[in-house]
């Protein structure tokens, strides 16, 4: 039977039957069996269908042979591709760390229910990201996100629950207002297909429902996405949550957050009626200057790793709507690049902390003092990480910043270009923490004895720690996506 | 043997791999101070072999990534970088002379960690001589500002430690803020970042926006000390004297005024600068650097910040003639950095050995000084004349022509400058030396008779000393290099 | 159901104030009451006013229940009941998966207070204390 025509559903069904597959069979290991072949499947998939699309340009695919747009369609093109590639390259490199690292922080006996949430936030993930239904998204998003409730409410730390709590609540009123926004979009085109929506809705632009569900649609995803200064939920979720939790959540859920805003706007709203009529370019510039500047410098003042980066995150996700607000093909390649380097950057992070965590009990810049001699790999996977999200050249988050400089001067923005590299010194700073007590003081006597550090876990850390740096230099892959991806937004809508 | 490009690679990749054997030679303190020998020899050799092609008009190219289009890391040798990396390999050699003689007389801790930072930091110098566009200039500058913070912070005290944030801080703040949009806003005018002869800047900017892009070149070159970002200087006088030999003689200050050269010939070019007239305003500033440091140095009583107001002011010099954009000031520039580079050194060795001997730090302790420990004032009195701008020392070559261009440009400003300030300079070096020599020494409170400094620190000083007379009599290799930028 | 409106009155869009009561007062409990099970049904009221955007417009005038039939061509849109019941189904997971998570919150702070939950956290306690 003939695989290849039925990719992009099996690209959400084989995580999505594991599931399941991982609650009846309930011995740890074969739950854990059963997830990672999933994700491994799920992450060769996503790399057939980016060449696929790289080669013959967008796949539509019909789900049950219903064509659109009645029925469901799913709609990979050169923008989603390349999200799916980062979501499932970070879980399969997850799912392998998070089996020795969910040792330490997690109950033996709730393991496979750890495996099952994992890969049915894997399914909602990837399901966001390869529908072409509007509906659909509503309904991936809240799989993805109730399953990531409960991976957050795992975490060892009684805090932990209501960091879930909270993220639940906060959440769901993001996904409420979302599908609000749907339902007026619905009301006015009287269609559900992303693609078709955007067709439709020249005809009825300006009215007031329309600008009303893009108010929703942008407050429902900025939630999701942790734009500030709706990020509360964020720093949180991620110090309190299981390692191998912060490091999937942070380098994918709010990315497919910002892929869900992209998509409105460019494919549905279209970039005339949302920069043109709405002063967006200036809200959103203004709100990821705030994230930038408030996130980072929060973040210099914190006396825990994981809150340190949490924060961190909010600020880089500033970057990648700053890119937006240009509304050029720099600015938005600029942003998709940044969401994939960012997603590998602080996924890279948070594993290394959860290396931390297993082999000094804490993350806590005074129990981490002396990283560097303690554990000198580890700290020095950190710094590389630390030296990404400055944008130091040779890494990852260079690129990033380089297109975010360049679309700013474009514009003729002096004074943006100048807060951006002032925004990088601050990330400097904080980072700069992290190197103060790993290298300049010495460790403590308690955290003498390092546990020794699985292979399951150093090896899919290294793979990303290098990834940084690879990306850094060979940009052939992320540029090359993220700008043909920005042209086709751009150009959209005729 | 090596041929040119294999030589640019060499270059950074065998302090690089001295480093490594440094820092695995750490329990056997002879063999690794042999390490350190050998391989700044071994620097010495590969960079000499560079030499004569350059010489003879080649310009060698090895292209190592290619980040974006138009964006790559690559290396290219022109004879500004070649006579850049000669001097930091070639005083390379005798500063791990001295380094070793200072270590082990004031028996310093964490000698590994220092020997391995300064091979970190010689490889960060040869990427920043070597390097064939702004990008891979930036890459490597920030490489010596971070390999050179561990030198800085040495001692691990409190003041140490404040003063390496200032030094960090203001190195790092200037490079960020303004040197990084410069690199992006000439990569998105000119498409390129490439050091090219004439620059890559031509017809492509008004005068007002060449002077602004300037300016954040400029300012952004923090490690060049011109005010009013000069503060990391003095701040860094906490470390080890090697340390500040090395800071002040060989790689971080003059990768600074090294790189404000470069950018000035290869990337905004001579003509294009000239045309619009924007670089007036930077021979004001140096100038102004220039007196303002040195009156400075005239009160300080503490001897190493005396010098490094000195190095403030004579960093600017080289600044100043080449904004000047004469061809004599130019040559002038260029032989500043090699007279500048030698003369300071030696004076930052003596000011290390009359520590390490007689534990004196401040001018006013100095008197008859020279009686007990005669090499060290001797070298001391050289150098001093070459930083004044007298014969029979290098700096004497220098200034002539940094005069001769500021009158040829007829730039009475300039000319006045540097009138006022030889006699600055002459102000606050002559007496030292006479005190030295001329003075009866005051009873000793420490009561310790002391000598001349340990061996190696004597043989450094003599070394460059002599470099320093050696560079009047033969200045052929530095003027030729001056005059093939001048004239490609 | 492209742009259809009933009569532009007030009362023809009694609906759609309803649905708006409803958001705002969902909301309104989610904000202001620090029982966390309060907010949980602050939540649903919240969401129950979705279902009343989606359903009401479904109902044209004149229309009669989707089944095919031969006597009528006006047909009420099916199609909103359909993704209602997704959404209902959705809130149903998330009002048991935060029921859930008040019961363990109870068992490990002993109150389910807002207040008192977050002052209990600020005590200092070592690096985070198990549940």
């Amino acid at each position: 039977m003939n695989l290849a025509p039925h990719l992009p559903a099996l690209q959400v069904v084989i995580p999505l039957i594991a599931a399941p597959l991982t609650v009846l069979l309930r011995r740890r290991s074969v739950a854990f069996g059963v997830a990672l072949a999933a994700s491994w499947a799920a992450f060769v998939i996503s790399i057939l269908l980016w060449m696929q699309v790289a080669q013959s340009g967008t796949i539509s695919y019909a789900i049950g042979s219903w064509p659109a747009p009645w029925g469901i369609e799913y709609r990979v093109d050169r923008l989603n591709s390349f999200v799916l590639v980062l979501v499932s390259g970070i879980a399969a490199l997850v799912l392998p760390y998070s089996r020795a690292s969910i040792e330490a922080e997690v109950s033996p006996q709730q393991h496979y229910l750890f495996y099952t949430m994992f890969v049915l936030c894997l399914t909602g993930l990837l399901g966001i990201t390869i529908t072409g239904d509007a509906f659909n998204i509503f309904v991936f998003l809240e799989v993805s996100s109730l399953s990531t409730y409960v991976l957050i409410a795992l975490g060892r730390d009684r805090r932990a629950l209501f960091a879930g709590y909270q993220y639940l609540l906060m959440g769901s009123i993001g996904a409420t207002f979302l599908v609000i926004g749907i339902g007026l979009l619905y009301l006015m085109t009287g269609t559900l297909n992303l693609d078709d929506m955007g067709q439709r809705i020249a005809s009825v632009q300006g009215t007031r429902p329309i600008l009303a569900a893009l108010a929703f649609i942008t407050v429902g995803v900025s939630l999701k996405l942790a734009l500030f200064p709706l990020h509360q939920w964020l720093p949180n979720a991620y110090t309190f949550a299981p390692s191998a939790v912060s490091a999937f959540l942070a380098a994918t859920a709010t990315k497919v957050a910002v892929y869900v805003l992209l998509r409105f706007y460019f494919t549905v709203f279209g970039e005339s009626a949302v920069f043109a009529k709405l002063p967006m370019e200036e809200m959103m510039l203004l709100l990821a200057l705030a994230g930038m500047f408030a996130a980072s410098t929060l973040a210099i003042f914190q006396t825990d790793l994981k809150r340190l980066f949490a924060y961190s995150s909010v600020a880089q996700i500033g970057y990648i709507i700053l890119g937006m607000s240009f509304d050029s093909v720099s600015g938005l390649t600029a942003s998709i690049v940044h969401l994939f380097n960012h997603g590998v950057t602080k996924g890279a992070i948070f594993m290394l902390l959860g290396c931390v965590t297993l082999g000094m009990g804490g993350t806590s810049l005074a129990r981490i003092q002396g990283l560097g001699k303690r554990m000198p790999l580890t700290s020095f996977g950190i710094v590389v990480g630390g030296l990404s999200l400055m944008g130091v050249p040779g890494t990852a988050g260079f690129i990033s910043k380089w297109y975010l400089l360049l679309a700013a001067l474009e514009k003729g923005q002096w004074w943006l270009v100048f807060a951006i590299v002032l925004s990088s010194l601050l990330a400097a700073a904080y980072v700069w923490r992290f190197v103060e007590a790993a290298y300049f003081r010495e460790p403590r006597k308690d955290t003498e004895n390092v546990a020794a550090m699985p292979w399951l876990m150093s090896i899919p850390t290294a793979i990303l720690v290098i990834a940084i740096v690879y990306f850094g230099l060979d940009t052939s892959f992320t540029i090359g996506t993220a700008t043909d991806a920005a042209a086709s937004l751009i150009r959209g809508r005729p | 043997m090596l041929t040119p490009e294999q030589a640019i690679v060499a270059s950074m990749v065998v302090p690089l791999a001295g480093a490594l054997l440094i820092s695995l030679a750490g329990r056997a303190p002879n063999l690794r101070e042999a390490i350190t020998l050998v391989t700044s020899v071994i620097l010495l050799g590969v960079v000499l072999t560079l030499l004569p092609v350059v010489l003879g008009g080649a310009r060698p190219q090895v292209i190592l990534f290619s980040l974006l289009p138009g964006l790559q890391i690559d290396f290219r040798v022109e004879p500004l970088g070649m006579l850049f990396a000669l001097i930091a390999s070639g005083l390379w050699i005798v500063n791990s002379l001295y380094s070793i003689g200072y270590m082990r007389g004031n028996k310093e801790a964490h000698q590994t960690r220092f020997f391995v930072c300064f091979a970190l930091a010689l490889a960060a110098t040869m990427g920043i001589a070597f390097s064939g566009n702004l990008l891979t200039l930036f890459i490597f500058y920030e490489l010596l500002t971070l390999s050179t913070y561990p030198l800085v912070t040495h001692h691990g005290t409190e003041k140490a430690r404040d003063g390496g944030l200032v030094y960090l801080g203001l190195l790092l703040s200037t490079s960020t803020l303004f040197l990084l949009p410069a690199l992006v806003f000439i990569w998105y005018i000119a498409g390129t970042t490439d050091f090219t002869v004439g620059g890559i800047l031509a017809d492509k900017l008004k005068p007002g926006e060449l002077a602004f892009l300037l300016g954040l070149c400029v300012f952004g070159i923090g490690k060049a000390a011109l005010m009013p970002f000069h503060r990391w200087l003095p701040a860094a006088m906490v470390a080890p004297t090697p340390v500040s030999a090395l800071l002040h003689a060989v790689a971080v200050v003059k990768a600074g005024v090294f790189s404000v050269v470069k950018v000035i010939v290869y990337t905004f070019g001579i003509e294009t600068l000239a045309l619009a007239g924007a670089s007036h305003w930077l021979v004001a500033l140096a100038g102004f650097t220039i007196i303002a440091a040195s009156t400075v140095a005239l009160t300080a009583d503490n001897l190493k910040r005396r010098l490094a107001y000195s190095t403030i002011s004579q960093l600017s010099y080289v600044t100043m003639a080449a904004a000047l954009l004469a061809p004599l000031s130019l040559i002038g520039a260029v032989m500043h950095i090699a007279a500048h580079a030698v003369g300071k050194i030696t004076l930052f060795f003596a000011a290390g050995a009359i520590y390490t001997a007689a534990h004196k730090t401040e001018v006013s302790q100095l008197d008859g000084i020279g009686r007990r420990m005669p090499w060290t004032m001797g070298a001391f009195a050289i150098a001093a004349l070459s930083m004044i701008g007298l014969p029979p020392a290098a700096g004497f070559i220098s200034k002539w022509y940094m005069l001769s261009g500021a009158m040829d440009a007829q730039h009475w400003l300039a000319v006045s400058v540097i009138i006022l300030s030889t006699l600055l300079n002459a102000g606050y070096f002559l007496p030292i030396v006479y005190r030295a020599f001329f003075v009866l020494p005051p009873a000793d409170p420490h009561g310790h008779p002391h000598g001349e400094a340990p061996l190696l620190m004597v043989v450094a000083l003599t070394a460059t000393a002599a470099g320093t007379v050696l560079l009047f009599f033969f200045p052929d290799v530095p003027l030729a290099l001056a005059r093939q930028m001048i004239n490609p | 159901m492209t742009g259809a409106t009933t009569h532009m009155t007030l009362s023809g869009h009694f609906t759609y104030f309803i649905m708006v009561f409803l958001m705002i007062a969902g909301l309104f409990i989610v904000i202001s009451r620090s029982n966390l099970i309060k907010k949980l049904v602050g939540l649903g009221i919240f969401q129950t006013s979705v279902y009343l955007l989606y359903i009401a417009p479904g109902k044209l005038i004149g229309g009669t229940a989707p089944i095919l039939s031969d006597a009528f061509t006006v047909y009420s849109n099916p199609l909103p009941h359909v993704l209602i019941l997704t959404a209902i189904v959705v809130g149903v997971a998330t009002l048991a998966l935060g029921l859930a998570l008040v019961v363990r919150i109870r068992e490990a702070y002993d109150t389910i207070e807002e207040d008192e939950i977050l002052e209990r956290d600020l005590k200092p306690e070592g690096d985070g204390k198990t549940k």
